[in-house]
């Protein structure tokens, strides 16, 4: 699915990222974790293609195009999506107007999706524009459960959400993944940014990724990662010479 | 043009599209009564609603006696240049609609003034809403695809009596070679309402207004909402002024102003001249293109309990907002009208949904064609 090649990252003359290889196969969902600063949206950001973020070296691959340089939208109807931390407000813009105009032949089915994400009282919203936070994770998931794309970026999806809205959008992210198909068959993948790992109790994650100060310091099993984290700190990932 | 255009049923195809760009209805079908006016001939005069009266200004003039203490009254006739032009004129031309005691109009009332051969268009229109009456106009000021040059010199008085309202809409849609001086104030009386909204998203030579409304009735309430985008080689100074002289009045004037290369002055000015009053001015540019938005947003207290505050910003559309679209699959230009289109979408409480649409609708023409 997605498959990135030694790549560099700068923003203006600051490397942000090097010697970035992450290989996601069809149906597997990965976790990424660090501390905060550590580079883990810019990964994100550079994957989907944001400006200000040069990819100085290396490749993104994405269903085996390249897509490095590719604009946003193109990656978008390739078939990538993000969840983002922290969305702008674009005032005057109703969510409704939005899921309309991305949802395409899916138009039938943002009801539905608007109703299980009990985001009916918000089609005539200005996207964002006083929403909790809970509410803003919510139209996120909603987006694009709208969006069906088949690799979701998820930044945070957990943070300023209570324990009720948790399990909401938790479940949903599960759906977006396909976590109900049998993994033979699951096509979705993920990677997910999680500081807490609550969001690891709907999502049976297959490999977890540890970065500091812009370079991976550790892959493997996401919960035996998030462990050592919780009880040692991002300290013990970087005295660890494994990588 | 046709010398025997009697209604806008008469005009051509080209024309009649013109029109109703502006949010008149040819077949008068939702309308309940209209004022046609072509250069300085006035072709239609109608009413179809019991309680509202529709007349050309020379004919309620010669009806009416008291009608003199309406005429001039609210603007005066040495207001300015554009003023006096109107008020020298022997044979004035123009409407006066008279919405008698409780009456109120189920359909808008649509005015249409529009500039075909003459070099300059004046009118003189006088609009009163007597106690409990409810008014809803929009105007449609236009000019013929071939008119290329000339002037529109409109003064206006309107009278919200008591508990009345009126909500006044007008869409312009002029030529590039037209200038164009709207002249208006407004009394409000008690309990009074009264919402002045502004569309222009076709390029003109030159507009300057700067309606005034006086909120002189306890509890009154003005709202001036204006929409506009400025195109190449057009130059827009509006304004609007309200004086909130009595206790509880409200005012809000509000803009949204695109340039995509001319330049716009958006002038605003509330005045608290009594205690527990209340006003805002927000204005919102931006600049898509080279272009001046020059927004001047004034407030004045001379009272201790009045609150009155103002917001600007011009600017250009944020990159995030661009790209946050982007990344649900939308190109950058959907994504940029998009947020444009979105931008320009104020909804006006209190406004008939009717009046509303026609609204959406001269936004939605001029999406259509990239702004």
């Amino acid at each position: 699915m997605l498959e990135i090649k030694d790549i560099q990252v700068k923003i203006g003359e600051r490397e942000v990222l090097r010697d970035i290889n992450l290989h996601i196969k069809e149906g597997e969902t990965h976790v990424l974790m660090g501390p905060n600063g550590s580079g883990k949206t810019t990964l994100l950001r550079t994957i989907m293609g944001f400006a200000g973020l040069e990819v100085t070296s290396g490749q993104i691959l994405f269903k085996g195009k390249d897509v490095t340089h590719m604009p946003i939208h193109e990656r978008a109807k390739l078939g990538m999506g993000m969840l983002f931390q922290r969305p702008p407000t674009i005032a005057g813009l109703k969510l409704g107007k939005l899921l309309a105009v991305t949802s395409g032949e899916r138009a039938g089915m943002v009801s539905e999706y608007t109703r299980y994400l009990h985001m009916d009282n918000f089609m005539d919203r200005a996207i964002n524009l006083g929403f909790s936070g809970g509410e803003i994770k919510r139209s996120e998931v909603l987006q694009l459960m709208v969006q069906q794309p088949d690799f979701v970026m998820l930044d945070e999806p957990e943070s300023g959400v209570d324990l009720e809205n948790i399990t909401l959008i938790g479940n949903a992210i599960a759906r977006l993944l396909e976590k109900d198909v049998h993994i033979v068959n699951r096509k979705k993948s993920g990677l997910v940014i999680t500081h807490t790992g609550y969001i690891l109790d709907y999502l049976d994650a297959d490999f977890g990724h540890v970065m500091c100060d812009g370079v991976f310091r550790c892959h493997g099993n996401p919960r035996e990662i998030l462990r050592v984290i919780k009880t040692s700190g991002y300290k013990e990932c970087l005295a660890c010479q494994k990588i | 043009m046709p010398e025997d255009i009697e209604q806008m049923a008469d005009l051509s195809p080209a024309e009649q599209e013109r029109l109703t760009q502006t949010g008149l209805e040819v077949e008068m079908k939702n309308r309940s009564g209209s004022f046609f006016q072509v250069d300085q001939e006035i072709r239609q005069v109608a009413s179809r609603e019991k309680g509202i009266e529709v007349l050309s200004i020379r004919d309620a003039l010669q009806k009416y006696d008291w009608l003199e203490e309406f005429s001039w009254k609210l603007v005066p006739k040495d207001k300015d240049k554009y003023t006096k032009y109107v008020a020298d004129q022997p044979d004035p031309r123009g409407f006066v609609i008279i919405a008698r005691k409780g009456s109120r109009t189920v359909y808008p009332l649509q005015t249409c003034l529009f500039l075909a051969k003459t070099s300059v268009q004046h009118v003189h229109n006088i609009i009163i809403a007597e106690e409990g009456a409810e008014l809803h106009l929009i105007s449609g000021c236009a000019s013929a695809s071939y008119t290329k040059t000339g002037s529109h010199i409109g003064v206006s008085e309107f009278y919200v009596g008591k508990g009345a309202r009126i909500t006044s809409t007008m869409i312009h849609n002029w030529g590039e070679e037209i200038s164009v001086f709207p002249r208006s104030a407004t009394k409000i009386e008690e309990n009074g309402v009264f919402l002045s909204n502004y569309v222009c998203m076709q390029p003109v030579r030159k507009i300057q207004m700067s309606p005034f409304a006086d909120l002189a009735g306890k509890n009154s309430v003005a709202r001036f909402s204006s929409i506009v985008v400025c195109t190449p080689g057009s130059f827009m100074d509006l304004g609007s002024v309200a004086r909130l002289s009595s206790e509880g009045a409200t005012a809000e004037l509000l803009t949204r102003a695109i340039t995509t290369g001319g330049t716009i002055i958006s002038r605003g000015m509330i005045e608290g001249t009594t205690g527990h009053t209340r006003g805002h001015i927000e204005c919102k540019g931006l600049i898509l293109r080279d272009g001046t938005i020059h927004a001047i947003p004034e407030i004045k207290g001379d009272v201790v309990d009045t609150e009155l505050s103002h917001e600007a910003a011009v600017g250009k559309i944020a990159r995030d907002e661009i790209e946050y679209l982007m990344s649900r699959g939308l190109d950058e230009d959907v994504a940029t009208s998009t947020i444009i289109r979105g931008f320009l979408d104020v909804k006006i409480a209190g406004l008939p949904q009717s009046l509303q649409n026609q609204i959406d609708a001269a936004i939605d023409s001029a999406e259509k064609s990239g702004f």
